[in-house]
């Protein structure tokens, strides 16, 4: 039973890799390369599209990806019931690392 | 003040911070030496992550190089920003989860063979080695541009710094320093690009107005008016071919870099390694897309001030006759017509710019005032410092973990554990500063195949090791040192030997994305054929995909 949910969970895990990897690749592999010759005669504000894609917007969509796969993931976690319980402080310990240096 | 003078302040106020929170951040056990007590949150660790990884080339050179490369410049963009997807998605919480110190920790325990830990601890000293000796040449520059002061004095007022948090502190003293160096570096980067984008554009933000403006058309008529083919014309100094595999051997580099992945163990748990990535590239994508921004219109500024001009005319700008004596622009009235003139070809171009100068110069080209000028270099030098002392904690590990106390004498105590490890960092900083001062022609040229190397080597053996259970040690060893001496015959053949790039004209850069392919089919192959690992390690495998044990296993 446990083994079974973990499978389900790593599977799921997968799936969603698969899918966050097909749009990294797509959009600096293929927009960005691939096609950039077809692309170059689209606009994209005042570039060329294709150019917009290699310099500007695949790492815009980078970023986006990383933080749909975390939020998701939290999501997973907590459904397939493996998520971390141990409180993590949402703030910085700005103090405490200052206080940590003088705790000696 | 002039701008000698608020340089003096801003480097020595930012280097008084440094030691501060150095000193502040002293620790006295080996968990808080090389994984900062794991209690780093997501966001300061994504800071810490940024400045580690954005080092004095991507401060200093990328926006030049981009300037001069147009459209194929997106190798460096995509390259070493694509690679966080991989270790964000494939990597970083998996490994958190194996909550060890070391690169070659995971390799070691997961292959259950010395002889792997070894290798991938080998590969982890070479790959931070050649790349820290560029860090602290970078550190030697940026004093004796600014400062007019020797290069080696400036590299060891560098490693004077360095070694002073390091030694003290290990990682958690890397990381707060680092955290304080990436805001330095930050706002020297985008205080002068969003100055010459108003400048230029009327918009400060370079991102909207490099999209929006008529500046890049304008610099493509230029361009074309002058020979060169258009700015933004994709593949006209590379065939796409190469552009590809490039790219992708700087994300797979990028995602196997022992430096960058260690900063993935400082975090408390398996969620906050994935936002932490999250948090890193954008704080990374912040100057990366700022990069061909300022490279566009620094591009289109200088062509602007000095084609078709006299001699006489540019050197009544101040800040050429400044940059003139640095050697880093120079002028040749070839034809003696009296005004020079900028083309694609160097016999005949009589403008000669060097790529530096592009992030160099932008606060005194387009008039800011002289502290701006001042932060440039503090946030050269931040970008420097920041990358060489996460380095050199790769390289004091490697060597006072994972060969000392794990392979050599097993029984060390905490407190000697801790001492070697004090001991290795500050040996460390020695050769690289060693190298920084007397560089090794092989060292600049090897700096830019450290990706193709962790490319070929870590990245495949740590993804299977994660996604494939039936990876075995001979498989990973075969794996490593086929794809290691694969590419490093190629690089070294190509640039040494005069080899002609043979595998369908993929470049010396590029080949890294083979050296990788062939690692994951050696590696999945040779396990296939040899026994399957122990149960033991199914077990590991099973513990690092899932961020809690189940709970009736842990009770």
């Amino acid at each position: 039973m446990e083994r079974e949910r973990a499978a389900a969970y790593w599977r799921a895990n997968k799936i969603l890799i698969a899918i966050l990897l097909l749009v990294w690749g797509a959009v600096s592999f293929g927009l960005s390369i691939l096609f950039a010759r077809p692309l170059y005669h689209l606009a994209a504000g005042r570039l060329p599209m294709s150019f917009w894609w290699a310099q500007q917007g695949s790492m815009f969509v980078f970023v986006i990806l990383i933080f749909v796969y975390a939020f998701a993931m939290d999501r997973l976690d907590r459904k397939y019931d493996v998520h971390e319980e141990e409180e993590i402080p949402s703030h910085p310990p700005l103090h405490d690392h200052v206080s940590h240096g003088d705790e000696r | 003040m002039t701008v000698e003078t608020w340089t003096y302040v801003l480097v020595g106020v930012t280097f008084a911070a440094y030691l501060y929170i150095g000193y502040l951040n002293r620790v006295r056990d080996t968990r808080g030496f090389y994984v900062a007590g794991r209690g780093v949150p997501a966001i300061f660790n994504g800071a810490a992550t940024a400045a580690d990884w954005m080092s004095a080339a991507s401060f200093i050179s990328m926006a030049g190089l981009i300037s001069f490369m147009g459209f194929d410049g997106t190798v460096y963009l995509m390259g070493w920003t694509g690679g966080y997807v991989l270790l964000a998605l494939l990597l970083a919480p998996y490994l958190r989860k194996y909550g060890k110190y070391t690169v070659p920790d995971f390799v070691g325990d997961r292959y259950e063979s010395s002889v792997a830990r070894v290798v991938a601890a080998i590969a982890a000293i070479f790959v931070s080695l050649t790349y820290v000796a560029g860090q602290m040449r970078g550190v030697g520059i940026v004093f004796s541009r600014f400062l007019e002061v020797d290069i080696w004095l400036g590299v060891v007022i560098g490693m004077a710094v360095v070694s002073f948090f390091a030694v003290l502190g290990g990682m958690k003293g890397i990381t707060w320093t680092q955290v304080a160096q990436y805001a330095v570096l930050i706002l020297a980067y985008l205080i002068p690009s969003a100055a010459i984008a108003r400048a230029l554009t009327g918009n400060p933000i370079p991102q909207l107005s490099f999209t929006f403006s008529d500046i890049v058309p304008r610099l493509n008529q230029l361009q074309v008016d002058l020979g060169f083919s258009e700015y933004t014309a994709p593949f006209a100094s590379k065939p796409m071919l190469d552009v590809f595999c490039i790219t992708l051997a700087l994300m797979a580099g990028t995602a196997g870099l022992p430096h960058i992945i260690v900063r993935f163990y400082t975090v408390p748990n398996v969620r906050s390694a994935r936002y932490s990535a999250g948090w890193a590239l954008l704080f990374i994508a912040l100057l990366y897309t700022t990069a061909p921004a300022l490279a566009a219109f620094a591009r289109y500024n200088l062509i602007q001030e000095l084609h078709g001009k006299s001699l006489g005319e540019i050197r009544a700008l101040g800040w050429v006759t400044k940059w003139e004596t640095t050697g880093l622009l120079a002028f040749d009235d070839k034809d003696g017509d009296g005004i020079v003139e900028l083309s694609p070809s160097a016999a005949t171009s009589e403008i000669t710019i060097d790529r530096d100068i592009i992030v160099l110069s932008t606060p005194e080209v387009a008039g800011l005032a002289p502290w701006v000028v001042a932060l440039v270099a503090a946030g050269g030098l931040a970008a420097a410092l920041s990358t060489a002392a996460g380095l050199l904690l790769v390289i004091s590990s490697s060597i006072a973990h994972d060969i000392y106390a794990r392979l050599i004498n097993p029984a060390a105590t905490e407190a000697r554990r801790l001492v070697v490890g004090r001991v290795m960092i500050f040996v460390a900083i020695l050769v690289a500063g060693w190298f920084g001062i007397n560089p090794p022609g092989f060292v600049a040229q090897v700096v830019a195949f450290a990706f193709g190397f962790a490319a070929a080597s870590f990245f495949p053996v740590i993804l299977l090791g994660i996604f494939d259970r039936r990876t075995n040690g001979p498989g990973a060893i075969a794996g490593m040192v086929i794809g290691l001496g694969f590419t490093a015959f190629y690089v070294i053949g190509n640039k040494f030997f005069g080899m002609p790039p043979f595998i369908a004209g993929i470049s010396a850069e590029g080949i890294g994305t083979i050296g990788m392919l062939l690692n994951l089919v050696v590696t999945f192959g040779v396990s296939r054929m040899t026994a399957p690992p122990s149960e033991e390690i199914q077990t590991f495998v099973d513990a690092v995909r899932i961020p809690r044990a189940a709970r009736n296993a842990i009770h």
